[in-house]
């Protein structure tokens, strides 16, 4: 049966964009994003039960600039999901709702996701230089 | 509650809806969550203080107990965690019957068979071989 060609509600395109929005869908889409690492970090981890030739190939394909911005994007939706995560946790326990609130928290989030990924960054890179 | 007085005593003891479930869901989902805080923010410090590590150096690390158990938690927590979530995303956005059913099929093998060849290649790891 097709369906009656009824009025439908507006759909997202005509919603003034807002940082609450915004974060609701980048938490599923880091959700995704994380997903597909999932593969990377299984990878590594059947390499380095395999031998030290094919580690030195997970290792190697790490280290390229490939590699490296695979694990950028990681290190940024591992932060962001996990700082939002968080976030949702506090609404799971009943706090938080205000606009106000919501809004705050949320730069928050972005604040503390960007912050962890530049300080996670600096430490490795500062490892890999000492 | 009106529906509730239209329950059987156990209907009502069980609370499970017409859904045949509870809040098993969303509630390994919190769980896995809470979890996946100490442990991803752990993993994350090791593999900074581990980068460029060699084989050698890789294998000692995951082999001390801690290690081996915190990876293990990692590794079962993760992949629990990502079979709930995907399966919500799928359950949100495909809406044919046939492929929404496949699809959640398909992602929950993937999940298990990810999530085995991680476990094993710890435990391997851990045990020497």
């Amino acid at each position: 049966m097709t369906p009656a060609s009824r009025p439908l509600s507006p759909h997202l395109q005509v919603y003034r964009w807002q940082i609450t929005m915004v974060l609701s869908i980048s938490h599923r889409a880091t959700g995704l994003a994380l997903s597909v690492g999932t593969l990377l970090l299984a990878w590594w981890l059947v390499a380095l039960a395999t031998g030290p030739q094919a580690f030195a190939v997970a290792q190697g394909f790490l280290g390229s600039w490939l590699g490296k911005l695979l694990l950028l994007g990681w290190t940024f939706s591992l932060f962001f999901h996990l700082a939002n995560g968080i976030r949702h946790l506090f609404w799971d326990a009943g706090y938080g709702f205000e606009n106000k609130t919501t809004t705050a928290t949320g730069w928050a989030v972005v604040l503390a996701s960007a912050a962890l990924t530049v300080i996670a960054w600096v430490a490795g890179l500062a490892a890999m230089a000492g | 509650m009106s529906a509730d007085r239209l329950r059987s005593p156990l209907g009502r003891a069980l609370g499970l809806g017409s859904a045949k479930e509870g809040v098993e869901h969303w509630w390994l989902q919190r769980v896995t969550a809470v979890a996946l805080v100490p442990l991803t923010l752990w993993f994350v410090a090791a593999l900074i203080a581990h980068l460029g590590a060699d084989h050698a150096v890789a294998v000692a690390w995951l082999r001390s107990p801690f290690t081996a158990v915190a990876m293990i938690l990692l590794v079962v927590a993760t992949f629990v965690h990502m079979a709930l979530g995907l399966q919500v995303v799928i359950e949100d956005y495909v809406h044919h019957e046939a492929t929404k059913i496949a699809s959640l099929m398909l992602v929950r093998l993937a999940c298990w068979a990810l999530g085995a060849a991680a476990l094993f290649a710890v435990l391997r790891v851990a045990f020497g071989s």
